[in-house]
C-alpha cells in the first residue's frame, strides 16, 4: 500500500483570482494526469469563486534555490539602497517626478 | 534550549547522544529564528524531533477532517429539504478539501500521503475522539456544526501563526472555510428551535446534550496533564493552551445557547462574576481515553468505512496511473 510507484503524482497548483493579476501558488494536489490536476485544481482551490483560471505544474519539475543559499543570493541587494527612487532628494517643487 | 526534547528522543531511542559541530550550529539557528517569531519551510533544516511532532499533528488532522465526513455524510441523503441537502453536501465537500491540505502540508515533511493512510487504515495513526460519536437524528448535524466546527474554529485559529508555514498556510485556507460550517449548523438547529413542534424541539436538546461533553474533549486533556504541550509552545506548533482554548469555547458557547433556547447537561455551568467568565463542571477524563483507546461507539466502523473506501478505489487509482502513463508513451512516440 505504502508503495510509491503506485501513487498519483503530485502536482503545484497556481491560480489566478481575477482577470488581469498574476497567477498565485496556492497549494499542491495528486493527480494521475494533467488533465484531472486541472480538474481538481478547480474543485479543491476554487469553491467559492476564488479563481477564473488555474495553471498546474508537477512538483518534480519545479527548479528551486538553495535556502542554504538565502544570505549569498539575496543579501548582495540589501545595500544597493540607490535602486529605490526614495534614495533621492529632490526639491519639493519637482518631487513628484 | 530546543536541543533537551531532542536529545531525549535520541535517548530514548536508544542511539547515543552524537553531534557535530556543524549540526549544532543549524539548532542554534534554527531556535534564533523559532524565538524571532520566523517562519520555517520544508526545504530549511529542522530537528528531528521538530519533523516528527509536526508530522504526527498535522497527519492527525488530515485524518480527523476525512474521518470527520463520515458522520455528516451519513444525512446527505436524508436532509429534509433540497437546501439542506445542498448546504450539506458543500460543507462534507469542504472537509474533504481540508484533508487534502493538510495531507499535502504533511508530505513536505517528507512522509508520502499514502504512508499516512496506511498509517490510518492500521490503526497506527490517531484522529480525533469526536468522530467516534453517532449521528443518530437530523438534529446531531446542526449541533456538529455549531458545537464541533465551533471548537475545531477555536482550535484552529492560533495554527493559522504556526512556525511551520506550510502548516500554517493550510490552515489560514481552512479557517477562511470554517466559519460557514458553524453558522449553517447553528441557522438549522434556529430554524428548528423556533418554527419547530415540541418533538423536534425535544431532538435539538437531545443532540445538544449528547455533544457537549466530547465537545469540551476536543481541546484535549488539562493543562496540568498535557506533558507535551510545552515543547509545542516553545516550537511555536501550539500557541494557546488547551483550558483557556476550552474556556473561551464554552464562553462563547454558553451565549449561543441562551439565544437558541437550549440547555447544556452541566448543572455547574454558571456566569463566574469574578473572573467574567463561565464554571463549568468536571469532564470525564476516562470517557475521553476511552474513546481514544478505541473503544467509543463508533471506533470500528469509522475505521471500517475508511479501510472500505480505499480498497475499493484501488482499481480506479490503478486504471487512472495506468492511463495516464499510456498517453505519455503514445505522445513521446
Ligand atoms: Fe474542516
Ligand atoms: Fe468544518
Amino acid at each position: 500500500m505504502s508503495d510509491t510507484n503506485s501513487e498519483w503524482p503530485l502536482w503545484e497548483v497556481f491560480v489566478r483570482s481575477k482577470a488581469g493579476l498574476d497567477h498565485k501558488h496556492c497549494g499542491s494536489l495528486h493527480a494521475a494526469d494533467a488533465r484531472m490536476a486541472v480538474q481538481m485544481a478547480r474543485d479543491v482551490y476554487t469553491r467559492r469563486q476564488e479563481g477564473s483560471s488555474v495553471w498546474v505544474v508537477r512538483s518534480d519539475q519545479i527548479i528551486a534555490s538553495d535556502p542554504g543559499d538565502k544570505d549569498m543570493y539575496f543579501d548582495p541587494a540589501e545595500d544597493k539602497v540607490y535602486r529605490h527612487p526614495t534614495f533621492y532628494k529632490l526639491p519639493d517643487s519637482v518631487d513628484h517626478m | 534550549m530546543y536541543t533537551q526534547a531532542m536529545d531525549t528522543l535520541r535517548e530514548e531511542g536508544g542511539q547515543p547522544v552524537l553531534r557535530t559541530a556543524e549540526e549544532a550550529a543549524l539548532q542554534q539557528r534554527f531556535d534564533q529564528r523559532i524565538d524571532a517569531g520566523d517562519f520555517i519551510e520544508a526545504k530549511d533544516w529542522m530537528p528531528e524531533n521538530y519533523r516528527k511532532t509536526l508530522l504526527r499533528q498535522i497527519s492527525q488532522h488530515a485524518h480527523s477532517e476525512i474521518v470527520g465526513m463520515l458522520p455528516e455524510g451519513n444525512w446527505i441523503t436524508r436532509a429534509p429539504t433540497l437546501k439542506r441537502k445542498a448546504i450539506l453536501l458543500a460543507k462534507v465537500q469542504d472537509e474533504g478539501g481540508h484533508g487534502l491540505y493538510l495531507y499535502a502540508a504533511a508530505e513536505t515533511l517528507g512522509t508520502s500521503r499514502d504512508q499516512m493512510l496506511d498509517a490510518l487504515h492500521t490503526g497506527k495513526a490517531k484522529y480525533s475522539s469526536i468522530f467516534n460519536y453517532p449521528t443518530l437524528t437530523w438534529a446531531d448535524v446542526g449541533a456538529i456544526g455549531w458545537l464541533v466546527d465551533g471548537a475545531a474554529i477555536m482550535n484552529q485559529v492560533p495554527i493559522c501563526r504556526c512556525s511551520y508555514a506550510p502548516y500554517a498556510r493550510a490552515m489560514v485556507r481552512i479557517c477562511r472555510e470554517e466559519s460557514f460550517h458553524q453558522r449553517q449548523g447553528y441557522d438549522s438547529l434556529l430554524v428548528m428551535m423556533k418554527n419547530g413542534t415540541e418533538a423536534q424541539k425535544a431532538m435539538v436538546q437531545d443532540a445538544v446534550n449528547r455533544w457537549w461533553w466530547p465537545c469540551l474533549m476536543m481541546f484535549g486533556p488539562p493543562d496540568d496533564q498535557s506533558p507535551n504541550s510545552a515543547q509545542g509552545m516553545r516550537w511555536g506548533i501550539k500557541r494557546v493552551s488547551n483550558d483557556t482554548l476550552r474556556q473561551k469555547f464554552v464562553d462563547a458557547a454558553a451565549q449561543q445557547a441562551a439565544v437558541l433556547g437550549v440547555t447544556f447537561p452541566d448543572p455547574d455551568l454558571r456566569w463566574n462574576e469574578e473572573s467574567q467568565h463561565w464554571d463549568y463542571g468536571a469532564i470525564d477524563w476516562s470517557e475521553f481515553w476511552r474513546v481514544v483507546g478505541g473503544d467509543g461507539p463508533c471506533n470500528r466502523e469509522r475505521l471500517a468505512d475508511r479501510v472500505q473506501a480505499w480498497e475499493e478505489g484501488e482499481w480506479v487509482r490503478e486504471a487512472a496511473l495506468a492511463h495516464a502513463r499510456k498517453s505519455e508513451l503514445k505522445e513521446a512516440a
